[in-house]
């Protein structure tokens, strides 16, 4: 083990055959390798999310990050492009497939790739992971404090997604769901109907909600960061990687 | 979750971005989780020009208390100005 990985912006063909920009982060050691499609939050494809993207490639994974708002602001500054896409309602359902599709396609072509594809998302992305994982065949998923699978969001938003808890049926992987119990999108109640429903379907499930933590706990740069929720969160996605995405 | 209600409105003016002046003509208004400022929800404000792309945005992030000094501060200006001014 060096611990020397290699990390940049690439091109990919995302939904639609669209050309999109991705942040690629990938262990230099030896093969094989799983990978992991890491779903940006709300904020964007910013420098917090590549990041956690680095630490995945740092663990031993091939980590992929798509801008899912590179085509309403190619160029823009993350934030900028945030605020553009916010307004027009966030990222369609079927382009989101699409992007996370060419995303595992391109991780298990890599040379040395073991073939087996996780997917992970924060906030919007918590939803996201779990829809990816619904639509397309992946080894394992997890799902960070996604909200509005279960509810819609409240009519004043200008967010345009619908639940999506009648997917579960095809949900192909395991799924590993970290919550923070203070959080109100989702709340405990919601996350906990999740539950349920998988269970009801014989889904393998694992969830963890964290007693003093709210929505976005994993963020080290804002003051929702609660480092005990963090670690052991950062801790429960080794474990449950380290079982179905590695050699 | 992070997306709440947002005001959206016309204005005329100009604001001062990344690459210097530029003309507006939107403007949103929400409160909602910060890019930046340290606080777990903010009133933010996008002075915008959509026309000129996604980088023609003025942005600023305010505790809901600022927000509100703000506005009073703002009214309190308009109200001071001369007659025939506005």
């Amino acid at each position: 083990m060096t611990d020397a990985l290699t990390a940049g912006t690439i091109s990919i063909t995302g939904h639609g055959g669209d050309e999109i920009e991705a942040y690629l982060a990938r262990p230099l050691d030896a093969a094989p390798f799983g990978g992991v499609v890491v779903i940006h939050h709300m904020p964007g494809y910013d420098a917090g999310t590549k990041e956690i993207t680095l630490k995945f490639a740092a663990n031993g994974y091939a980590a992929l990050m798509p801008n899912l708002y590179y085509r309403e602001a190619p160029g823009a500054s993350p934030d900028d492009a945030a605020a553009t896409a916010r307004a027009l309602g966030g990222v369609p359902d079927d382009r989101l497939v699409g992007d996370v599709s060419a995303a595992a396609a391109h991780l298990r072509a890599l040379e040395g790739a073991n073939g087996k594809v996780g997917v992970i998302g924060y906030c919007s992305g918590g939803r996201q992971s779990f829809l990816a994982a619904c639509s397309l065949p992946l080894q394992a998923a997890v799902d960070c404090y996604g909200a509005f699978i279960i509810n819609p969001p409240p009519p004043e938003r200008p967010l345009k997604v619908e639940p999506i808890l009648g997917l579960a049926k095809d949900l192909s992987c395991p799924l590993l769901g970290l919550f923070g119990a203070e959080d109100k999108y989702p709340g405990p109640e919601e996350t906990a109907e999740l539950a349920k429903e998988l269970s009801a379907l014989g889904k393998e499930h694992e969830f963890h909600t964290y007693e003093g933590a709210g929505h976005a706990f994993f963020s080290a740069d804002r003051p929702s960061y609660r480092v005990e929720a963090a670690n052991d969160g950062w801790q429960r996605i080794w474990d449950f990687y380290g079982r179905y995405l590695a050699s | 979750m992070c997306t709440y209600l947002t005001e959206k409105i016309e204005v005329t003016g100009s604001g001062k971005g990344s690459a210097g002046w530029f003309a507006l003509s939107d403007a949103t208004v929400y409160f909602d989780h910060p890019q930046h400022a340290l606080a777990e929800h903010t009133l933010n404000i996008d002075f915008l020009n959509p026309g000129n792309g996604p980088s023609a945005r003025v942005a600023v992030e305010l505790t809901a208390e600022s927000a509100r000094a703000l506005v009073r501060a703002i009214e309190a200006t308009l109200a001071a100005a001369p007659p025939g001014l506005i």
